[in-house]
């Protein structure tokens, strides 16, 4: 059985090879001719401006995790209401109950002031 | 398409559990509204639903039954540890009461998470399956990772909380890969059936080393909650940055939760495979005696030294899980009563031991060293007594609590065939009451080495004299709290 998975590994050792080999030809073969301006991090083109260790407001972070309770909302919801039809009511209160939670979660959230943008 | 049928809910099962769980979320919305200067209100309520969810748990002892598919359980074994539990929350609530507005930190959620924490440890105390389990694990864990970082900004405790989440969130990451790997191995997550499925037939040799690598993920999983050798490193340093009610909630709580399920899943799951598993844990038993043991004996930081002693608590526990496994019933049903008893000991002492240290936490901090234990006699003799008293428990000095817990698992070891092993765990015992007693010394002859004030409240007073007087009362009288173990049986150990 753990033959089968041999493709796998040998999958795994050509995939690092593969990259491996460019870089390696083109540190050989190719010419060397640096400058600063090739030295410097490479930023979609444009001049690298200041530190990347800069501090975000924690508000992305709350928005982030509001989204998330809703984003697993729908994750349940979808299924459910498919087979909603062979459930019934139990299925019904289940579901409540578990959008309550979530309603409250939001409801904390929002008294607390997560949603306000200061 | 299928008829999709929903099995019949047994809802006695999950009572307590539901009482918890909609208490918490009620009290989450009710500390929205509640005044700030009027916080304490919500400490209150969060104590009424956890008597009252203790008292809902009376009509169904002796009792034993599974829903939800197997996966939530209530025999006795998982009623008494339930009512450890409420008893181990509602006391560190009470604790809390004083100590959070002294320090700046009263905030409502507090006992919600305390009360969400609780429910946690019921799951891990019932769960039937390993998805439970972990499920009851990771609420614990969540926000007990909230609760130890709880006195923001005060940098000790920020950095407990996040030693604790780094460590206890790579265990979680052992208990999910070996849960994986067992269902790999016996095709079910249900602790009843995967022993069913092991008793019956011998794997085959691919599926057993499956089975054997995920069985030790998961010890190594519940090790870390447990603080065993050598998964107890993170346990002094967040003992020590911790808001001191939440230490007292993580020594006793938090490693009682872990007991609970590592007793289920290695009786009821890996039942059969005890000679397989003894002398590994065997090997980690020793450890954790000798390394929490001899750890606390260079402390002279008293609550660094009260996490090492809870490392080699954990160590006298696991004699009792071995002993708890062994085949032929009598042996493996005293085991479970050692764990079961030692842990009520061991809760009550070490409660007793936190009430005293937040009673001479004042506002400033604390370096909690030995040395201001100093006279502590000649100042609050009341304060001094208690703390004497749970020590010398804690050293399994008869006639206290503590001695009855050890007695009784040192005899369960016994009996299971650990001859060798209980006499290390003698060996220890004796280590431990030195730097136990060390303690004793200092609060009793020496000289105060400087003024530490010491306020106690009434609702602290309350919460040490329960302890207190719960170390002397099973201490003098053993035999109804040993008639109750005895009634606490998992199960499935009656039915094998």
């Amino acid at each position: 059985m753990l033959a089968n998975y041999a493709f796998v590994g040998v999958f795994f050792v050509a995939a690092v090879i593969f990259p491996l080999i460019p870089i390696v030809a083109a540190y050989f073969l190719g010419p060397k001719r640096p400058t600063p301006t090739k030295l410097d991090t490479y930023e979609c083109g444009l001049e690298a401006v200041g530190d990347i260790r800069v501090q975000f407001k924690v508000q992305y972070y709350l928005y982030a995790l509001a989204f998330v309770i809703f984003d697993i909302e729908v994750v349940f919801l979808y299924p459910w209401a498919v087979a909603y039809g062979e459930l019934g009511l139990f299925a019904l209160i289940a579901m409540a109950v578990f959008l309550f939670s979530l309603v409250e979660a939001l409801v904390y959230a929002w008294k607390k002031g997560a949603l306000e943008w200061v | 398409m299928t008829e999709i049928t929903i099995p019949p809910i047994d809802w006695r099962v999950a009572t307590q559990l539901c009482i918890i769980f909609g208490w918490a979320s009620v009290l989450l919305i009710i500390a929205l509204f509640v005044p700030r200067s009027r916080i304490r209100v919500v400490g209150y309520l969060a104590i009424a639903g956890l008597v009252v969810a203790a008292g809902a748990g009376i009509p169904f002892w002796g009792g034993s039954a599974e829903t939800f598919g197997g996966m939530l359980r209530l025999d006795t074994y998982s009623m008494m540890l339930n009512w450890l539990f409420l008893a181990a929350a509602a006391v560190v609530i009470a604790y809390s009461l004083n100590y959070l507005p002294k320090h700046g930190i009263e905030h409502g959620e507090y006992y919600v998470l305390v009360l969400f924490a609780t429910a946690g440890m019921m799951l891990l105390a019932q769960g039937g399956d390993l998805i439970v389990l972990f499920l009851g694990l990771e609420l614990l864990s969540l926000t007990l990772y909230v609760l130890t970082g709880f006195a923001y900004p005060r940098e000790t405790s920020e950095e407990s909380g996040m030693k604790y989440l780094l460590t206890g969130a790579f265990a979680g990451g052992f208990i999910v890969f070996g849960i994986a790997l067992i269902y790999g191995a016996t095709g079910s997550l249900n602790l009843a059936a995967i022993g069913d499925t092991l008793a019956r037939a011998a794997l085959a040799a691919e599926d057993r080393t499956y089975l054997y690598a995920g069985a030790a993920l998961i010890v190594t999983g519940f090790g870390y909650k447990i603080a065993m050798a050598p998964f107890h490193m993170w346990a002094p340093d967040v003992y020590e940055g911790a808001p001191t009610p939440v230490a007292a909630f993580l020594s006793v709580g938090s490693k009682a939760a872990g007991f609970a399920a590592l007793v289920r899943f290695l009786v009821e799951a890996m039942g059969s495979q005890w000679p397989v598993w003894a002398p590994a844990l065997a090997t980690l038993a020793i450890a954790t005696l000798l390394l929490g043991n001899i750890g606390a004996l260079i402390q002279n930081n008293v609550k660094r030294m009260l996490a090492y002693s809870s490392v080699g608590h954990a160590g006298y526990m696991l004699l009792g899980v071995l002993a708890a496994g062994a085949p032929g019933g009598m042996a493996g049903q005293r085991g479970v009563e050692a764990v079961l008893l030692y842990l009520l000991a061991y809760m009550l002492t070490n409660l007793g031991a936190f009430g005293v240290l937040i009673a001479l936490e004042q506002r400033g901090e604390l370096t909690w060293d030995i040395n201001q234990f100093a006279g502590l006699w000649a100042r609050r003799p009341l304060l001094a007594s208690a703390m004497a008293i749970c020590l010398l428990s804690l050293a399994g000095v008869p006639p206290t609590a503590g001695f009855w817990g050890k007695f009784y698992v040192f005899t369960a070891a016994w009996q299971a065939g650990f001859g060798w092993l209980t006499i290390i765990g003698i060996l220890t015992a004796a280590i431990a009451a030195f730097y136990y007693v060390r303690i004793v010394v200092q609060m009793f002859t020496a000289e105060p080495s400087r003024e530490t004030p010491a306020e106690t409240d009434p609702a602290l007073r309350a919460g040490l004299v329960i302890a207190i007087a719960g170390i002397l009362v099973l201490g003098f009288m053993p035999a109804p709290a040993i008639d109750l173990v005895q009634r606490s049986v998992l199960a499935t150990v009656g039915g094998q």
